[in-house]
C-alpha cells in the first residue's frame, strides 16, 4: 500500500476515501455475502465496516496491508450481525459425522470420489456449506475460506483455540458427508 | 515383523486434521501411515476430506459481482456524515 495514500486517508482526504471504497467494496461485499444469508445484511455489514474503518483509520499501522485491515473489520461486522440475529433451530452435526463399530472400524466404509467438473460443483458445495449448523459454518468460513489462523478465529469468536480446531474438523467432516453421495456418482 | 495392533479407523479420522497440518509427532504420524497402508477406507476418507477443503475454496473463489453504485453512494454518505 502506498504510504502516501494512507497518509491522505489519515488526513481525512475524502477523495482518497472514495477511492478506497470503490476499490475494496467488491471483494469485501463478496466476503460479507458468504457469512450473511441476506443481501441486505451483507450490504449493511459492508457499510458498518467502512464506517468503523473511517473512524479508526488514524490507528491503522502502515506496516500492515490496508485490504487485510479492512477484511478483519468486515469480518467483525459480519460476526456482530450474526450474533444479533435470532438463532433458528439447527440440525445436530452428529448426524453428519462418521459412525464407527465397537472395534473402531467405520460402519460404512469410505469409497474413492470421482469429482465432477468444478463448475458443476460450485452450487452443490455452496448449498452444502449453507446446511452446516451455524457455529460450524462460521468456523469453516473463517479458517478454510478466509484463511484466518486458529488463534485469530478463537479471538474473533471468543472461544478457545482447541474449540476452533474441533469445530473446524467437525465442519469439514460434515461437509464431506454432505458431498459424499454426489462424489460417488449416486444421489441421496 | 511388527505385530503391533493398528490404530482403529476412529482414531485415524479423529486426528485427520492434525495429520494434514503436520502437527502430529513423528511416532503418531508413523502409526497413521502404517494404518493408511492397509486401510483403503481411511485412504478414501482422507482423500475426500482433502477434496472437501479444496472444493470449498474453489466454490467461493468463483464469487463475482460488484457492489451496486447506490451502495457505494450510501457508504460514502454514511462516512461523510460521521466525518
Amino acid at each position: 500500500m502506498d504510504a502516501d495514500f494512507v497518509a491522505r486517508l489519515q488526513a481525512g482526504d475524502s477523495g482518497a476515501f472514495e477511492a478506497l471504497v470503490r476499490r475494496e467494496s467488491g471483494p469485501l461485499l463478496r466476503v460479507a455475502r458468504r457469512f450473511l444469508r441476506s443481501e441486505e445484511d451483507a450490504r449493511d455489514a459492508l457499510q458498518d465496516a467502512f464506517v468503523a474503518a473511517f473512524k479508526s483509520i488514524g490507528r491503522f499501522a502502515s506496516n500492515s496491508r490496508l485490504s487485510t485491515w479492512l477484511h478483519r473489520i468486515l469480518i467483525n461486522a459480519c460476526l456482530m450481525r450474526l450474533r444479533a440475529q435470532r438463532r433458528h433451530p439447527e440440525e445436530d452435526i452428529e448426524a453428519y459425522l462418521p459412525r464407527f463399530l465397537e472395534d473402531g472400524h467405520q460402519v460404512e466404509p469410505s469409497l474413492p470420489w470421482t469429482e465432477p467438473d468444478d463448475f458443476m460443483l460450485r452450487d452443490l458445495v455452496r448449498s452444502s456449506i449453507d446446511r452446516l449448523p451455524e457455529q460450524y459454518r462460521i468456523v469453516l468460513l473463517l479458517r478454510d475460506i478466509e484463511e484466518m489462523t486458529t488463534e485469530e478465529v478463537a479471538a474473533a469468536l471468543g472461544i478457545t483455540a482447541n474449540a476452533v480446531k474441533i469445530r473446524l474438523h467437525r465442519a469439514r467432516q460434515a461437509l464431506r458427508t454432505l458431498l459424499d453421495p454426489h462424489m460417488r456418482g449416486t444421489t441421496r | 515383523m511388527s505385530q503391533r495392533p493398528y490404530l482403529p479407523c476412529r482414531e485415524i479420522i479423529a486426528f485427520l486434521a492434525d495429520y494434514l497440518d503436520g502437527s502430529l509427532d513423528p511416532a503418531a504420524r508413523a502409526e497413521f501411515d502404517r494404518h493408511l497402508a492397509v486401510c483403503p477406507s481411511c485412504v478414501a476418507y482422507l482423500a475426500g476430506y482433502r477434496s472437501t477443503i479444496r472444493m470449498a475454496r474453489l466454490a467461493v473463489d468463483a464469487d463475482s459481482g460488484d457492489p451496486p453504485e447506490e451502495l457505494v453512494a450510501a457508504i460514502l454518505d454514511a462516512t461523510s456524515r460521521r466525518g
